[in-house]
């Protein structure tokens, strides 16, 4: 059980389930270090979009990676306009508004998926799903690996855009200085919209990644968003190094915890190490002091 | 033709405020093609009011803006911007986790933006200690040295009126003498200057005419070097 050839393959394993939470959080963390809001509606958005992939799937025999682009402009517009039309009409700039507004979307969203889609477990079937390759004593499976490189290349991309074009600038000036930005000319609002809608974009391409070799329930959202809460807080909040780093960090711990203690209490790593950082270092991995 | 304009701004007879307090009430103000213009008073007489209304930030309660002709007030702060009236905040408000080159560039981001490669060597050569700090987060640098890069976000956005508020404050006396002198060099190459300060001899000794508000009113205005020997100025501000 402690081969080091095994506990190489749980670690890979880890990281490769890692993606998908990297992807989840960084929305996550994005939507906070903008806004400064908790989205207490990403579960639910998380869900809606694993639904879309698959009954794009089921309806038009969209391969789900296929589905990734439309995917994940459909969930930047959805985003935007839930921002725009709602989320930022009826909060008035006042924080706590916001986070009413996205918990009572999540509720709204998660009802309305029951009403429509049912409580039925929906699964995609596609022929690659069981497909891997072994590397030593390690049994990749390929639609995770595939999930693995997805999720850094969308990062990369995401941190390319941050950083060079004049959006991810004024994102990045609209999280710290809202005011200087206005005065600068930017549409803060828009750029909040933005920003939330490039969030739920990042879901749209987990459900994408996910759906392959997961199921999906109107209740599929809160296993991911949980473990997402966590990453960011571990990264540090608003990091999006933090993030990715702390997204693969969690997948590493539940696959080596469900190694040495089985798939049951495999979770309570992920616990443990949230635990233990937060205890030394009270603002996450790169957490900024507030 | 084109109709008659007498200045880049005109204020009339604005009232403003907060919620219900109102703080303005009933200010008339005017900056001329090429001028500086001083708006002096004391902390809490309205003068930041005044300019975040001109800037688009709040809606006034009351009266006219007219800047270079169209009626600006109640706009949104974008337009503003994007029509040539820049405000350079009180407390420097620059990006602290971007670079100065990124802050700078989005001095640019609503316009100016055709010209951004050669406004951010200009800036550069206007600020050297800018260039020295080109890639280094703007949080790191120095409050003089914020105030330059403040200033030079300002001049990206190639302004017709550039609204200076506060530019000396919490600066040491060698850098407020290197800032009043930055600004009447602005102002030789033609820029209109609305100029908001505490720090009354230096204001009077640069601009060409000033305004005193007081407790939401327009107490004083005339030539600036009058105003400099108005023995009720004197009085008030520099207590002989």
């Amino acid at each position: 059980m402690f081969d080091p050839q095994i506990l190489i393959a749980g670690v890979l394993n880890g990281l490769l389930a890692g993606g998908i939470y990297v992807l989840v959080a960084v929305g996550l963390t994005l939507i906070y270090g903008v806004l400064h809001i908790i989205n207490f509606a990403h579960g639910s958005l998380l869900m809606l979009a694993m639904y879309a992939v698959f009954f794009l799937w089921r309806l038009s025999g969209i391969d789900p990676y296929l589905a990734l682009p439309i995917v994940v402009a459909g969930s930047f517009v959805f985003g935007y306009l839930l921002y725009r039309g709602l989320i930022g009409r009826l909060s008035h700039g006042r924080d706590e508004n916001i986070l009413l507004l996205t918990l009572g979307v999540s509720i709204v969203i998660d009802n309305a998926a029951l009403l429509f889609f049912g409580g039925d477990t929906q699964t995609v079937e596609v022929p690659y799903a069981g497909d891997a390759i072994e590397i030593g004593a390690a049994f990749l499976p390929i639609p995770k690996l595939i999930s693995f490189g997805a999720a850094l290349l969308i990062c990369l991309v995401l941190g390319l855009f941050m950083a060079r074009t004049d959006t991810g600038k004024a994102i990045r000036a609209v999280a710290r200085e809202r005011q200087g930005a206005r005065l600068a000319g930017i549409d803060v609002e828009k750029i909040f919209a933005i920003s939330y809608g490039i969030g739920i974009a990042c879901l749209g391409a987990a459900a994408c990644l996910l759906m392959p070799t997961f199921y999906v329930t109107p209740q599929s959202g809160y296993a991911f968003v949980l473990v997402a809460f966590t990453t960011v807080v571990l990264g540090g909040m608003g990091s999006f190094v933090g993030a990715a780093i702390g997204g693969f960090l969690i997948g590493v711990t539940e696959s080596l915890g469900g190694l040495l203690l089985g798939e049951q209490l495999g979770q309570i790593g992920i616990s443990l190490i949230f635990i233990l950082i937060l205890l030394f270092k009270p603002t996450g991995l790169f957490g900024s002091k507030a | 033709m084109a109709p008659q304009r007498c200045c880049v701004l005109e204020v009339g007879s604005l009232r403003a405020g907060y919620g219900a307090i109102e703080i303005l009430r009933g200010v008339d103000l005017t900056v001329g093609a090429g001028e500086i213009v001083a708006l002096l008073g004391s902390n809490g007489a309205g003068k930041s009011t005044l300019n975040n209304n001109i800037s688009g930030l709040y809606r006034p309660f009351g009266g006219t803006i007219r800047f270079d002709g169209t009626d600006i007030a109640g706009v949104a702060s974008t337009r503003i911007v994007e029509a040539g009236l820049i405000q350079v905040p009180e407390g420097r408000r620059v990006f602290p986790n971007l670079s100065v080159r990124d802050n700078l560039e989005l001095g640019s981001y609503r316009r100016g933006k055709p010209k951004r490669a050669q406004n951010l060597e200009r800036v550069a050569t206007l600020f050297p200690r800018l260039r020295e700090r080109w890639m280094q987060p703007a949080g790191t640098l120095s409050g003089g040295e914020q105030q330059m890069l403040a200033i030079g976000r300002g001049l990206m956005g190639e302004p017709r009126l550039l609204i200076l508020d506060e530019p000396s404050l919490g600066l040491s006396p060698l850098l407020v003498e290197e800032m009043f002198t930055l600004i009447g060099r602005l102002n030789t190459d033609g820029l209109a200057l609305l100029l908001v300060e505490q720090n009354v001899v230096q204001s009077l000794a640069i601009a060409h005419r000033a305004y005193v508000l007081e407790n939401g009113r327009i107490a004083l205005s005339g030539k600036a070097s009058e105003l400099a020997q108005n023995p009720e100025l004197r009085k008030s501000y520099l207590g002989h």
